[in-house]
């Protein structure tokens, strides 16, 4: 008798509300769950990808290995909303924001301990997992 | 292979909540430019309609328009770039005539954000970007934007007075259009007033008075070949330079935050097409969504050098008397942001400058007039150049 296909959903897990059940970068959400931040790089070219992507479009090759994104980046930027899209309300205010880390760059959301009088453009924060009150997973950078 | 004109503009009037159907709305747009152009529906030989499909319920509005606007059996396309379609809609609409597919060609903008509920609205708000890797985390449009607000803060000394600003221009601009949704005046007093509407916050460090607001509307350009356009029209306005670009979706694929690098990207496409620079521009339309966005307008389109944006609107420079007006109908903040529609009301507002019809916001004879019209935080950029 034949298997019954398991569809891979990992990735409804990530943030607040997912948009995206389906992708080939769904293995992000397991190095999430275990405490890791991880991006994509191709082994053709080199070249680094954040968000972590499947396909090198300098290469036209889907030849990705995952690297752990360590270290701090600079701060680019930021914003504290007071409104929140739908599915979001219960989180409100909270800050969006950059990273620069050189090779890549990182968007996410300020953790929620770091008030937004302590933010300055340029400061130095890092990358680190979440597991937001509805059990769903995402990434906050926090001082560093 | 001849020059292309625009013989026909029009818009609706620009409403909170439209009373009527999405096709009806199409009409009063639609209307407005036949008869500004003295046209025939015979004479129209495709259209184009542009709108951001996902305020739509109606599937494939273009057939449905081009039924209701009596322009069967004719072609019609749709054309999506977010807020800045029907400029794309234009850059459609040149390539068909230039190409002399079809000798006159209707861009036919349109939005009827009321059309879903609220609910929905915040719904599709969340999806306004990156929906994989940016939209788990809450975003919404005023936040990007703000965003970049706080990075040419950072850069280049921007105040928040010179932000509220350009909103204050804006809206003595919107207190003479009968087509503009918000038509109150606004002044820095009511930003410096914390109980004030107008200083509410939304996104730091935007404010209430920074944002423009949703609306409903519909826009139409009429393009022609230089042949038609010598038949129709006594005051062609001729397309000289188009420019169009797009970039990284995801803040994280960006690597300048005091600025649009499609927007520079498609001027210098746009200029170069022309044969022009910043300075013969006389008057321009330029996407105010945010403040901060006409602020960055100004030093991408080369109107400031990068970070000297703030001295234009403090010396008033880009009011109608100014070395170059900006925005003097009132802009999206004072008109709203009806997003299909919005393009093509830019593009009427600069025609109408050209052809020396625009009333009370006349500028003193101008000879060259651009469009700079923004999808997205800047995904899309589309610039256009005319002239008479």
């Amino acid at each position: 008798m034949a298997e019954k296909k398991e569809v891979d959903e990992r990735f409804k897990k990530f943030g607040t509300v997912s948009f995206t059940s389906l992708t080939k970068t769904n293995d992000f959400v397991d190095h999430l769950e275990k405490g890791k931040i991880s991006g994509t790089r191709c082994t053709d070219c080199g070249m680094f990808f954040f968000p972590p992507r499947a396909d090198c479009f300098k290469c036209l090759a889907s030849h990705m290995e995952w690297f752990e994104v360590a270290g701090s980046g600079e701060l680019v930027s930021f914003s504290k909303l007071e409104y929140g899209p739908a599915g979001f309300q219960g989180d409100v205010p909270y800050c969006i924001a950059l990273l620069d880390y050189g090779k890549f760059k990182i968007f996410g959301r300020i953790g929620k301990d770091v008030p937004e009088t302590d933010l300055t453009v340029g400061m130095r924060m890092k990358t680190v997992a979440n597991r937001l009150p509805n059990g769903q997973l995402n990434y906050v950078f926090v001082k560093s | 292979m001849g020059k292309v004109a625009i013989i026909g503009v029009g818009q609706s009037e620009f409403v909170r909540a439209y009373p009527g159907s999405v096709r009806e709305l199409a009409f009063e747009g639609f209307k407005d430019a036949m008869r500004d152009a003295r046209l025939t529906t015979q004479d129209i030989g495709a259209s184009v309609v542009c709108s951001a499909p996902e305020y739509d319920k109606q599937r494939s509005p273009a057939g449905v328009f081009a039924e209701y606007l009596g322009l069967n059996p004719q072609p019609t396309f749709y054309v999506e770039s977010l807020c800045s379609s029907s400029s794309m809609g234009l850059r459609l609409a040149y390539s068909l005539v230039k190409s002399g597919l079809h000798d006159v060609v209707a861009v036919i903008g349109f939005q009827k954000m009321s059309e879903i509920s609220s609910a929905d609205s915040q719904e599709r708000m969340g999806r306004g970007a990156d929906i994989q890797w940016e939209s788990p985390f809450g975003t919404m449009m005023p936040a990007y934007y703000a965003m970049y607000a706080r990075a040419h803060m950072a850069a280049y000394g921007t105040s928040l007075e010179d932000l509220a600003l350009i909103r204050v221009k804006a809206a003595t601009y919107g207190q003479l259009n009968d087509r503009a949704v918000y038509r109150k005046p606004v002044t820095l007093e009511n930003f410096s007033n914390p109980t004030d509407r107008m200083a509410g916050p939304v996104a730091s460090p935007l404010r209430v008075g920074d944002c423009c607001a949703n609306a409903d509307g519909s826009s139409c350009v009429i393009v022609a070949s230089e042949e038609k356009a010598k038949v129709f029209c006594k005051k062609p306005v001729w397309i000289l330079g188009l420019g169009a670009a797009t970039t990284s979706v995801n803040l994280a694929g960006r690597s300048v935050f005091t600025g649009l690098t499609a927007a520079r990207e498609a001027a210098r496409q746009a200029y170069r097409m022309a044969g022009l620079g910043p300075r013969d521009i006389d008057v321009a339309e330029v996407h105010d969504c945010f403040t901060i966005a006409e602020m960055m307008a100004y030093e991408d389109l080369g109107f400031a050098k990068a970070g000297e944006g703030r001295d234009l609107i403090r010396a008033k420079a880009t009011y109608k008397e100014g070395a170059i007006p900006v925005n003097v109908d009132g802009g999206l903040l004072s008109k709203g942001h009806p997003i299909g529609a919005t393009g093509g009301s830019q593009i009427r507002t600069i025609v109408l400058q050209l052809r020396e019809e625009a009333g009370a916001i006349q500028v003193k004879s101008p000879e060259i007039g651009l469009v700079h019209n923004i999808g997205g935080v800047g995904l899309y950029g589309n610039v256009s150049i005319l002239g008479r």
